[in-house]
């Protein structure tokens, strides 16, 4: 097997995670949905490090990971907070700046 | 387990080739699951079984390290608090159908099929010729977490730095963010005494407790006033059905009708509960 399978995959599961962005309505899916996104970045890095033979790309995910973790503690803090202003964790319900 | 991964870094044996076809098969069905479950508890499940399938390629990958990191942080916390944040705002909100942009869900599904192939078509012209491997940069390091701990703590020391500096603010912006100020003081015990005698229409006394007959000593039997006539009040808010009626007999053989108003102003919320 040709090891750029393993970023065929990568390709696929980011494709999934922007589609179901753009699909899903929820905002915590969506959330889930970004998660599934930079985890098919850090498998295509991770590939890339064996491939290439260096360590770098698996440093690079490993804040990639780093940086998920934070995003996805203000994010949810930020859903919380409207979720408690208009009881709802629909994304199409925070249309305030609409005219 | 690192000299099975060692093993094959630089060339792909026949049970990677298994493997990587198993488990990617769970991946993507894991994402088209999350994708297309209604609820988004399922949703947080399916996901979880991509990410664990996930941290298993990466360990066929000869990365052990981020394998490990991935179970923990991934599956272990960020789902967690993904369910946490979900048993938080309700389970049960699922999403709704209304397009309230029109045509966005066609049009979704073009940008995303479109931006899939496009993704592909890219990938597609690579090629890999020979694999590398790890086991150059590994050995001399001492293994893949010595070598990773050289990179941080040597070369991305800076970022690594940043790091800190960035999960320290988003512990204090996730506080600020879910912070609610409480604009009057907790009321006391005492405070909440004196507003009850201050009110008019809430009793002072604790509520009559149900009757206690012969024949019928169930908690929705009301008791009865020195006239003989029922009081509604002593039977409890949960039994006191708009409009229903009960009837009991008394020792004496009288047949007693209790029967509660529909508009139920002797339901008095907070003042009744007390009989509960």
């Amino acid at each position: 097997m040709n090891p750029i399978n393993y970023i065929y995959l990568s390709a696929v599961l980011f494709s999934i995670g922007a589609f179901g962005v753009l699909f899903r309505r929820n905002a915590i899916v969506v959330f889930m949905c970004i998660e599934l996104m930079l985890n098919a970045s850090n498998l295509a890095f991770v590939s890339f490090a064996r491939i290439n033979g260096t360590l770098d790309g698996q440093v690079v995910a490993f804040f990639v990971m780093v940086v998920a973790a934070a995003e996805v503690v203000i994010g949810l803090a930020i859903i919380m907070s409207i979720f408690s202003v208009r009881r709802s964790a629909s994304i199409d319900d925070a249309n305030l700046l609409r005219s | 387990m690192t000299e099975v991964v060692a093993a094959g870094t630089a060339t792909v044996s026949s049970g990677e080739t298994f493997a990587f076809w198993v488990l990617g098969g769970l991946c993507v069905l894991g994402a088209l699951g999350m994708l297309f479950s209604r609820k988004a508890v399922h949703s947080a499940l399916w996901i979880a079984t991509t990410m664990v399938s996930l941290a298993i390629l990466y360990l066929i990958n000869a990365a052990p390290f981020l394998s490990m990191v991935q179970i923990i942080v991934y599956t272990g916390a960020v789902m967690m608090l993904f369910l946490f944040v979900l048993m938080l705002i309700g389970v049960d909100a699922s999403d709704s159908l209304v397009e309230t942009i029109k045509g966005q869900r066609l049009a979704a599904v073009l940008v995303g099929l479109g931006f899939g192939v496009l993704l592909l078509t890219g990938v597609g012209g690579l090629a890999v010729n020979q694999i590398v491997g790890l086991d150059a940069v590994t050995e001399p390091a001492g293994g893949n977490i010595q070598g990773i701990a050289q990179l941080i703590f040597g070369r991305y020391v800076l970022a690594f730095e940043v790091t800190s500096a960035l999960l320290i603010t988003a512990a204090v912006g996730a506080m600020v963010y879910t912070h609610r100020e409480r604009f009057v003081p907790k009321p006391t015990q005492r405070m909440l005494s004196e507003a009850r005698f201050r009110s008019s229409g809430v009793p002072r006394t604790p509520m009559p407790s149900p009757g206690v007959f012969a024949n019928h000593n169930a908690v929705d039997t009301p008791a009865l006033l020195p006239d003989g006539s029922p009081s509604v009040e002593s039977v409890p808010v949960l039994f006191q059905v708009e409009g229903a009626s009960r009837t009991f007999t008394t020792a004496d053989g009288r047949a007693i009708t209790t029967s509660f108003p529909a508009d139920g102003d002797h339901a008095d919320g907070e003042g009744e509960s007390e009989n509960r």
